[in-house]
């Protein structure tokens, strides 16, 4: 059954991610892309990682992509431009050296110690449940869960700072258009 | 449900970083609520204040030895010793950028707080010892950087240099993770010392570590990256030149000096059993570093982009220093930061100090007989070019001799030898502009915006490079008491 | 698994995607005789008693349209909208619990935090670890219908709609996100059964009072109703995302937005009003009991649960309705001002106040009732400061040029 689920799941996160690398359409693309991130979120799940499951559900499905449709859609930027491909040479190198890369890829993983079990890697009974991963962030992982706070308050400041430039002086501006224009109308 | 206890840390460990970047979110908050919008170098100043509490504050750390944090910092000398110099190159960066904001008018007082970030995560890089806060460490350093990069926003190059930083930063933080993750499923841990521990405990077959090999190469990448070794450094030209200039400087030594800092205490202390694979790669890389950005520094005429390649090549010296992974490599290592963070950040004081609002030339031409107009930046930046080239008495030529000998007792000799044959090219394009300064007529009259921020900040960053390159025991001395337990 | 409670799972999936159908049918209905009320008309009386065969009839006429895709549409996309709009609202069910209905009896186990024998409840579809974290993560999903529907309709105003419900959907996340972390934090659990188990002494609005009313502001316009349905204002958007939208598949959306509602007042229910709790239910059981025996008992206290709690979503639905027929539409700036100025700050408020509330006071109904005076005393500040700014700037006032004479 597992197993089953497992085929199914992966294939369906395999196609999307091929398909959205393929798509023409920037829209196509995101929702391929969305495709395959609820097929890992299920992965998560026969995992035993129901967390996981809802956390890549809330934040790459419910955030990130959105984000990408809004801005994509807002700047009208969905399908690929027909001005010719300066870097065309490109395509045919990448394509290639990548079927180089998942051949040695595939070399490697058919070796035996690529399957053996990770050291270290037993799972534990509270795998996966909230509760031990919190208690784990609090403990083990207390400083990097810090770091990461620091992180994200870094790039809340440049989006303030990439943003407020301009808009700031504008709006300034534009206050004191009205302020001049009142006392002109009330003057007449 | 059991309330979770949270296990001893010992914070004195992490004081210099504790302190600065409690004083960044301080700073800021400062900076937004009490500061109006025209004295905004008043946050400069408070700035560079708590660069200094903060060198304060790790002075009695130097003979305390320890980790903390389920052992994913360390305190040692070593991190210590990088600590003060990022705090240098900090304190410097924004003494260049005290005038220069308002000059191009793109002044903002978070500019301060974001550097202070910014050193803060280099120190964590020094300090860090686990590959998941070095991957946080390199995260928040780069953000803090796509943000610096992009900040004098009005001006197209600016917005392209952040951009392009951006976009080849993610796929490298990519690798990054990407590479953590194969290490981890190869050792099952992300502890440094684990895993050594974990591969030095079974007899160590090269090819049998698929799993690791492919881990550390993806490493090695990101580092690359960061490092702008060539065949990565694709970015590095255009980013420098259209980064605000004081970033630019910041960047050509603070992110090097952090990324080799960790790129050393990874090799040495997880991966010391790899070293067949890793050396040759590194080795190769070195070399072609060392080449191309001679070569390519040859032939620019602008000054700027000139500084970026001779900072791509400085990177494959300061590497040999790296791979060499003995004991005089590291001090090597450590001189050679020093010595090139003084005097690189001099020269883009000069360029600075020559630079004009809303213009993007920084021409060669600029520099034509500046001795006659300007004695005092030309004998400066007379002293920084020689440095860069090695030429004796200043710290560059010191520099570069602990790191060939070092290279060579390590048993690189042939790299050794590349280095010389590289430096030999690039004292051509070193001395091309002290000739010019010296020799040529002024061309266009270029005015010099000097105040007393950058004038200290040259005379500094001068006085030093000669002093270090008259007198250059005490350094010598303090390097060779800051190694690391490196496993070596 | 075997094959009984796969057939039970079966059933339930069945009745409850098709109970909130018929619901959202009769919540039509349900609101446009409030509405005419309110607005002092008598509202659809035809059809049947009462009006009562209103929905029969509009579901009618709406499968019995002619299907139409337009031509310069995106086919496969435009056909996918409304199904993505549609299956999230269904689906966030799964983990609500209507009531506890325990099939072996053991009705006591309902009332039990640690229950010692596991509970069988037949009136909520999946008891996850993560329930809170499910609902979450399938608001947060519901965007792509519309966002979709818009782009993919070919039309600007739609478009217009579908930019709109994206950047105004994902701001009104954050607020109820962190809403609810308050309330989790406050029973300690991610489930959604626990949380009603531990609402035993005190609802949830007592120690959650801002809580609830940022949860309701921001699940308002979750839902996208008036006063935040700028999505589909028909004075500047025509319809909005579902303009080209026609029969059934206009159906869908219209089904969508009444599900969601449906959804987020039961979820409101859950967290703040104690779910299918009410005082006496367990004197009920015992009573019941010692009647009958403990399978009555349990059947006695599954249909009280069941129904205490379908009546209070039907208040929480009056409640809206309520609001609908009172509030004009927003201004989209004052919208997105609401949404990351005030209720996004006051959220996190409040979770510092929880975390230090209930760390600093042992007892818990003294916790709760500080936080409550705390929440009340945090609003009204807000709404002092939260003046709706004068409109000196583009205003001349008569006053004025009667002063400069």
């Amino acid at each position: 059954m597992d197993t089953l689920i497992f085929i199914i799941t992966a294939a369906i996160a395999l196609i999307g991610a091929v398909a959205m690398v393929v798509a023409r359409n920037a829209i196509h693309s995101a929702l391929f892309l969305l495709l395959n991130f609820g097929a890992v979120a299920v992965l998560f799940l026969l995992l035993y990682s129901p967390f996981l499951f809802a956390i890549q559900l809330t934040v790459y499905a419910g955030a990130i992509m959105v984000l990408f449709l809004f801005v994509v859609m807002l700047l009208g930027a969905e399908r690929i431009e027909d001005a010719p491909d300066q870097i065309a040479w490109q395509r045919p190198l990448g394509i290639g050296l990548g079927v180089v890369l998942m051949l040695v890829a595939m070399a490697t993983a058919l070796r035996a110690s690529a399957f053996a079990p990770p050291p270290g890697g037993e799972a534990l009974a509270t795998f996966g449940d909230p509760a031990a991963l919190a208690a784990l962030l609090f403990t083990h992982y207390l400083l990097p869960f810090q770091i990461t706070g620091i992180i994200l308050l870094v790039a809340v400041i440049g989006v303030v700072v990439l943003n407020q430039r301009g808009r700031h002086r504008s709006e300034e501006a534009g206050r004191e258009d009205a302020r001049t224009r009142r006392r002109e109308d009330a003057r007449r | 449900m059991e309330p979770i206890q949270i296990p001893p840390v010992d914070l004195t460990l992490i004081a210099p970083l504790l302190t600065i970047t409690a004083w960044a979110i301080v700073l800021l908050l400062v900076d937004a609520f009490l500061i109006p919008d025209e004295r905004k170098k008043l946050t400069g100043y408070l700035a560079l204040a708590g660069l200094a509490v903060t060198a304060l504050v790790a002075v009695p750390l130097w003979n305390v030895d320890g980790s903390t944090f389920s052992d994913m910092v360390v305190l040692d000398r070593y991190s210590l010793t990088l600590t003060w110099l990022f705090l240098l190159i900090g304190g410097l960066t924004i003494a260049m950028a005290l005038e220069y904001l308002p000059r191009h008018g793109i002044e903002q007082g978070e500019f301060y707080p974001l550097i202070l970030f910014a050193v803060a995560s280099m120190i964590l890089l020094a300090q860090a010892t686990d590959l998941i806060v070095i991957f946080l460490g390199i995260e928040l350093l780069s953000l803090t950087l796509y943000i610096l990069t992009g900040f004098a926003y009005p001006r197209v190059t600016s917005e392209e240099a952040g951009m392009k930083y951006l976009i080849m930063g993610a796929f490298a933080a990519g690798f990054f993770a990407y590479g953590i993750a194969l290490i981890y499923g190869a050792t099952g841990s992300t502890n440094l010392a684990a895993i050594n521990a974990y591969l030095a405990a079974e007899p160590f077959v090269l090819s049998e570590q698929v799993l690791l090999l492919a881990g550390v190469g993806l490493l090695l990448i990101t580092f690359g990256f960061k490092i702008a070794l060539v065949p990565f450094h694709m970015w590095t030209p255009d980013v420098y030149e259209g980064a605000p200039t004081p970033v630019a400087a910041f960047m050509s030594v603070g992110t090097k000096a952090a990324a080799l800092a960790v790129l050393l205490r990874i090799l040495g202390s997880a991966f010391p059993l790899a070293y067949e694979f890793w050396l040759p790669v590194l080795s190769v890389l070195a070399a072609v570093t060392m080449l191309v950005g001679n070569l390519g520094a040859l032939t620019q005429t602008n000054v700027k982009r000139m500084l970026a390649y001779s900072s791509i090549s400085h990177a494959g010296y300061v590497l040999l220093g790296v791979i060499v992974a003995t004991e005089r490599g590291v001090e090597a290592f450590l001189f050679y930061m020093l010595a090139y963070a003084l005097t690189n950040l001099g020269a883009f004081a000069v360029v600075i100090a020559l630079e004009q609002r809303s213009e993007s030339a920084w021409s060669l031409d600029d520099f034509s007989g500046l001795f006659q107009r300007q004695p005092f930046l030309a004998i400066a930046m007379a002293i920084f070019m020689f440095s860069l080239a090695g030429v004796p008495p200043t710290a560059g030529f010191i520099a570069k001799f602990y790191v060939f000998t070092a290279a060579y007792e390590g048993g690189l000799g042939w790299l050794a030898l590349i280095g010389l044959l590289t430096s030999a090219i690039a004292v051509y394009f070193y001395l091309r502009v002290v000739l010019r300064m010296f020799t040529r007529d002024p061309g266009r009259p270029v005015e010099p915006a000097m105040d007393r921020g950058l004038h200290l900040n040259i005379t500094l960053a001068a006085g030093l490079t000669l002093l270090i390159g008259l007198l250059p025991m005490p350094v010598v001395n303090l390097v060779e008491r800051s190694l690391v337990a490196l496993g070596l | 698994m075997d094959w009984i409670a796969l057939l039970i799972l079966i059933i339930q999936c069945f009745v409850i995607a098709l109970g909130v159908t018929t619901a959202f049918a009769y919540l039509t209905l349900f609101e446009r005789r409030l509405l005419a009320r309110f607005q002092n008309r008598i509202g659809p009386n035809r059809a049947g008693p009462n009006g009562f065969l209103q929905p029969v009839a509009d579901a009618v006429k709406l499968f019995f349209k002619e299907d139409v895709v337009p031509s310069a549409a995106n086919r496969a996309v435009y056909l996918l909208a409304p199904a993505m709009a549609v299956i999230p609202a269904i689906i966030i069910w799964a983990v609500i619990p209507f009531g506890c209905l325990d099939i072996r009896g053991n009705w006591q186990a309902c009332f039990e935090p640690q229950a010692t024998t596991p509970l069988q409840n037949i009136l909520q579809v999946a008891e996850i670890n993560i329930g809170v974290l499910y609902l979450l993560a399938v608001t947060s999903i519901g965007v792509y219908g519309i966002t979709l529907a818009g782009w993919a309709s070919n039309n600007k105003y739609s478009m217009l709609g579908g930019i709109r419900s994206a950047a105004h959907l994902v701001s009104y996340e954050l607020a109820l996100a962190c809403a609810v972390l308050a309330v989790v934090m406050t029973y300690g659990t991610f489930s959604t059964h626990q949380i009603v188990v531990a609402q035993a002494g005190l609802w949830g609005i007592v120690p959650q009072f801002l809580a609830f009313v940022i949860f309701m502001i921001a699940a308002t316009a979750e839902v996208v109703r008036l006063p935040f349905d700028l999505v589909e204002a028909e004075q500047e958007l025509v319809g909005g995302y579902n303009t080209e939208y026609g029969s059934m598949k206009f159906a869908l959306f219209f089904m969508t937005e009444y599900i969601k509602l449906i959804a987020v007042s039961a979820i409101a229910v859950i967290f703040f009003m104690g779910g299918w709790r009410f005082p006496g239910l367990y004197t009920l059981g015992a009573g019941v009991e010692n009647l009958a025996g403990p399978m009555a008992a349990s059947i006695a206290v599954g249909l009280a649960s069941l129904g205490a709690f379908l009546l209070k979503l039907v208040a929480f639905l009056f409640l809206s309705v309520w609001i609908r027929a009172s509030w004009p539409r927003m201004r989209y700036d004052r919208l997105m001002d609401l949404g990351w100025k005030w209720l996004l700050p006051l959220a996190l408020l409040n979770i510092v106040y929880t975390a230090v509330a209930f760390v600093l006071i042992p007892n818990e109904t003294l916790a709760s009732f500080v936080l409550l005076a705390l929440g009340v005393l945090t609003l009204v500040i807000a709404m002092g400061i939260n003046r709706v700014p004068k409109p000196v700037d583009n205003v001349t006032y008569v006053k004025d040029l009667k002063e400069m004479g």
